[in-house]
């Protein structure tokens, strides 16, 4: 995976990468902004939906402790367990004991961002058990052994053919000797190769979109229906939430759910919206012997009461990373982290720290585009402002770029030294252009002139040229 | 008392900016910026900024101050003289306090927020008494309006100032829209035109009618609408230049949209966006022109386009 520390240069190697782009381009036409906003036309209340799901949110963090012990209460009552991790190489070791519990040989994995969070394939791989990804898009990138590129479509970076000839590579073991072009096609293979392992599975580990107080119940939505097969047919179906996925009442995760789809892919509902309540009861048809939820924390309980407390309304839908610019240009390997985007560069750096992820905070033109389609409205920008001031503050932000900005503000104070800067930097620029209107070098200004000309100043200030009209200043 | 300022003093104690004076290089009236109006404490000011004063904007002719941005100064004063003209014609009385420079987003941005406060006071003390503050930018202006409140909001002193400043602070054109009440442009346009939104009108100002219904009125412009008009141009300040490569990315798509309703004129309330989008249709080349959208509506075209000579 690349590092977040390198951003600059993974988003320079990202745009030259021609295979990117073109999947990218496929990303914008048909995730961009059109679906979600047809989804969202069709609901007049989308909005007033929108303001309930915040309130539904905030409330759950201000009373984390309340409801995750309710939550607890409940999975015992319904014959289940509930382990509290605060570290991802606790939670590894814990579910490595699950597994081994069972004598586990291989584990069916629903997608679990968590999971990429914590590390656990390399892990379980490492100690002889091997994951099996069922998500269509993690089972790609599994065979490609590459990390998400997006927290809901994590192979979205790859084009059909790419998909096609990993399929083909992968899958002759199967007695798959064609290579498969019809998108259909190579969906049914997967299904093919996937089902077989399905009911091999010793182990059935998936994630949570919610977790619920009231009936100690956890969610999962897919469109493929693989995280039903993952926790019903193994023996055991493991869990692997995060707190801030709590909420009081099933009514509070139907609300949270009537938003979730409509902002991820513009979908009414997702297919399936799956609710697990302990493991198999005596006159169940089938389920799981034993029912785990792991609650790893991870430096998210830091957040409350902090700065960055709204993030942990996130409910992961992955529309600002969609409606992104800066994603749109770079894709999400470039971001080195499980979590890229906006929510990621809010997320990311709170997880890990500023020094290795500064770029992330950084590298947005604050547009807000983000803010104002998230489905729980988090104020991204703000908080992305709010990470570029913890950097400055500590000295993560080189210091050059903090000189240079003590210099500009020592100019910006003083209006008649500021005058004189603007004046000759007016000339300068004007001369230098050679009257075309434009500078096709500037030194200064590199970064945008490698490809894009530098409007020229038309020569006086405007001050200037106030002041020669006579008019009244103040 | 507030404590002077060392920006207080007058920049003739420097013997180089003296030697600037007298050669001519400096203006007489520039050696006047130092003087911030005196601010003895926090009630005076609100005896200055209470409702009182709402009530005593005259109607008729506001007194207005054009908060020009720097980027306007520096590269296309145009704009602010068509800014001026169009809050005159609109009835207003234009004043420029010479104290401006720049509202301090680039520090604000940068996380530098106590460099951002120290700008920030100093606009404050530059518009204290106008009854509303114009800029030709919703940049710019959204950073009065919509961040200088929270940027000062523990302080007891210019907090309340800054709020009193975000009730008095418009963009350009909504200005003239919804405060002034303009409802047609006298001006003239032959061609077709397409107006690109920038993020802090788009999102900061509710600013997204008022340019298009005003252009409408423009006499021989067709206004056309291209394909994602919400999405940014890629310019965000300082990020253009920091991380430039995906800055020109960004905007490439974006041209591309434009270009996609054939455009013959780019139109636009921010003249950072305008830049970047200007600066990627020379380099690629191409006839498409860009120009603030005041330029147009004051009817002001006499100057060659963004980026191009005269």
């Amino acid at each position: 995976m690349e590092s977040s520390a390198t951003f600059p240069d993974n988003a320079v190697k990202a745009i030259a990468d021609g295979q990117l782009r073109l999947a990218l381009n496929k990303v914008r036409e048909g995730f961009g902004s059109t679906r979600r906003q047809a989804a969202v036309d069709r609901l007049p209340e989308f909005d007033a939906l929108r303001d309930a799901a915040c309130d539904i949110k905030n409330h759950a963090i201000a009373h984390l402790d309340l409801y995750l012990e309710r939550f607890e209460r409940r999975v015992v009552e319904s014959g289940g367990v509930v382990h509290w991790c605060e570290t991802p190489h606790e939670a590894r070791e814990l579910i490595l004991q699950l597994c081994q519990e069972v004598d586990a040989r291989t584990v069916t994995k629903g997608k679990t961002m968590v999971a990429e969070e914590i590390g656990l394939n390399p892990f379980l791989e490492a100690h002889g058990i091997v994951p099996i990804e069922t998500d269509l898009g993690e089972y790609i990138i599994q065979l490609a052994d590459e990390p998400p590129s997006h927290i809901i479509a994590p192979a979205i970076h790859k084009t059909k053919d790419q998909v096609a000839d990993l399929f083909h590579e992968h899958h002759q073991a199967y007695g798959k000797s064609e290579r498969l072009d019809d998108p259909g096609e190579l969906v049914n293979e997967a299904r093919q190769v996937l089902r077989r392992k399905y009911i091999e599975a010793d182990v059935g580990i998936t994630g949570a979109n919610f977790i619920i107080a009231e009936t100690g119940s956890t969610v999962i939505v897919t469109n493929e229906g693989n995280g039903d097969l993952t926790q019903i047919l193994p023996q055991r179906h493991i869990v692997l939430a995060t707190p801030e996925k709590i909420v009081p009442t099933l009514e509070d995760a139907t609300t949270l759910l009537r938003v979730l789809a409509r902002s991820a892919t513009g979908q009414e509902f997702s297919v399936y919206t799956t609710f697990s309540t302990g493991p198999r009861r005596r006159e169940d048809l089938d389920g799981p012997e034993s029912f785990h939820v792991i609650i790893l924390d991870n430096g998210r309980s830091h957040l409350v009461g902090g700065p960055f407390q709204d993030m942990l309304r996130c409910i992961k839908c992955g529309t600002c990373l969609f409606h992104c610019p800066v994603y749109a240009s770079v894709g999400g390997h470039a971001y080195g982290s499980v979590y890229q985007g906006p929510m990621g560069a809010v997320l990311t750096p709170n997880l890990i720290g500023l020094p290795t992820t500064r770029h992330l905070p950084n590298a947005s033109s604050l547009c807000g585009r983000c803010e104002a389609v998230c489905p729980v409205r988090i104020p991204i920008p703000r908080m992305l402002r709010r990470l570029r001031e913890e950097a400055h503050d500590e000295g993560v932000t080189p210091m050059y770029e903090r000189l240079a900005l003590v210099v500009w503000t020592w100019m910006a104070r003083r209006p008649a030294i500021y005058r004189i800067w603007a004046r000759l930097t007016a000339r300068v620029l004007r001369t230098f252009s050679g009257r075309t209107g434009r500078l096709h070098r500037l030194p200064v200004a590199r970064g945008w002139t490698q490809s894009r000309d530098f409007p020229a100043p038309q020569g006086d200030t405007f001050m200037d040229l106030w002041r020669q009209t006579g008019r009244v200043g103040s | 008392m507030l404590k002077k300022k060392r920006s207080d003093y007058t920049i003739l104690r420097n013997p180089l900016l003296a030697w600037l004076q007298r050669v001519g290089f400096i203006g007489r009236r520039l050696v006047r910026v130092h003087e911030d109006p005196p601010v003895s404490s926090a009630q005076d000011v609100s005896a200055s900024s209470g409702p009182g004063r709402e009530d005593g904007v005259d109607i008729a002719c506001p007194r207005v101050g054009l908060f020009v941005t720097c980027l306007v100064d520096l590269f296309r004063p145009t704009i602010g003289f068509a800014a001026v003209k169009l809050l005159e014609n609109a009835g207003c009385t234009v004043e420029v306090p010479l104290t401006q420079t720049c509202c301090g987003q680039p520090a604000f941005n940068s996380g530098a927020r106590s460099q951002a406060q120290a700008v920030a006071r100093q606009v404050l003390a530059a518009f204290d008494e106008f009854d509303y503050v114009v800029a030709p930018s919703g940049s710019c202006a959204g950073m009065l309006r919509c961040h200088y409140p929270g940027l000062l909001a523990d302080d007891p002193e210019w907090g309340p100032r800054a709020a009193d400043l975000a009730r008095r602070t418009h963009e350009l054109v909504s200005f003239l829209v919804d405060v002034r009440g303009v409802t047609s442009a006298t001006a003239t346009f032959k061609g077709t035109a397409v107006y690109q939104d920038s993020c802090s009108n788009l999102r900061d100002m509710g600013v997204r009618d008022q340019p298009r219904f005003l252009l409408k009125t423009v006499s021989g412009l067709t206004l056309r609408e291209a394909p994602e008009a919400d999405a940014c141009c890629g310019f965000g300040g300082t990020f253009s230049v920091k991380y430039g490569p995906i800055s020109a990315d960004i905007v490439g798509r974006k041209v591309d949209a434009l270009d996609s309703v054939s455009p013959d004129l780019i139109l636009g309330c921010d003249l950072g966006c305008l830049m970047n989008i200007s600066g990627k249709l020379l380099r690629d080349g191409g006839d498409i022109q860009v120009r603030h959208a005041a330029e147009v509506l004051a009817d002001m075209l006499q100057e060659a386009p963004i980026g191009e000579a005269n």
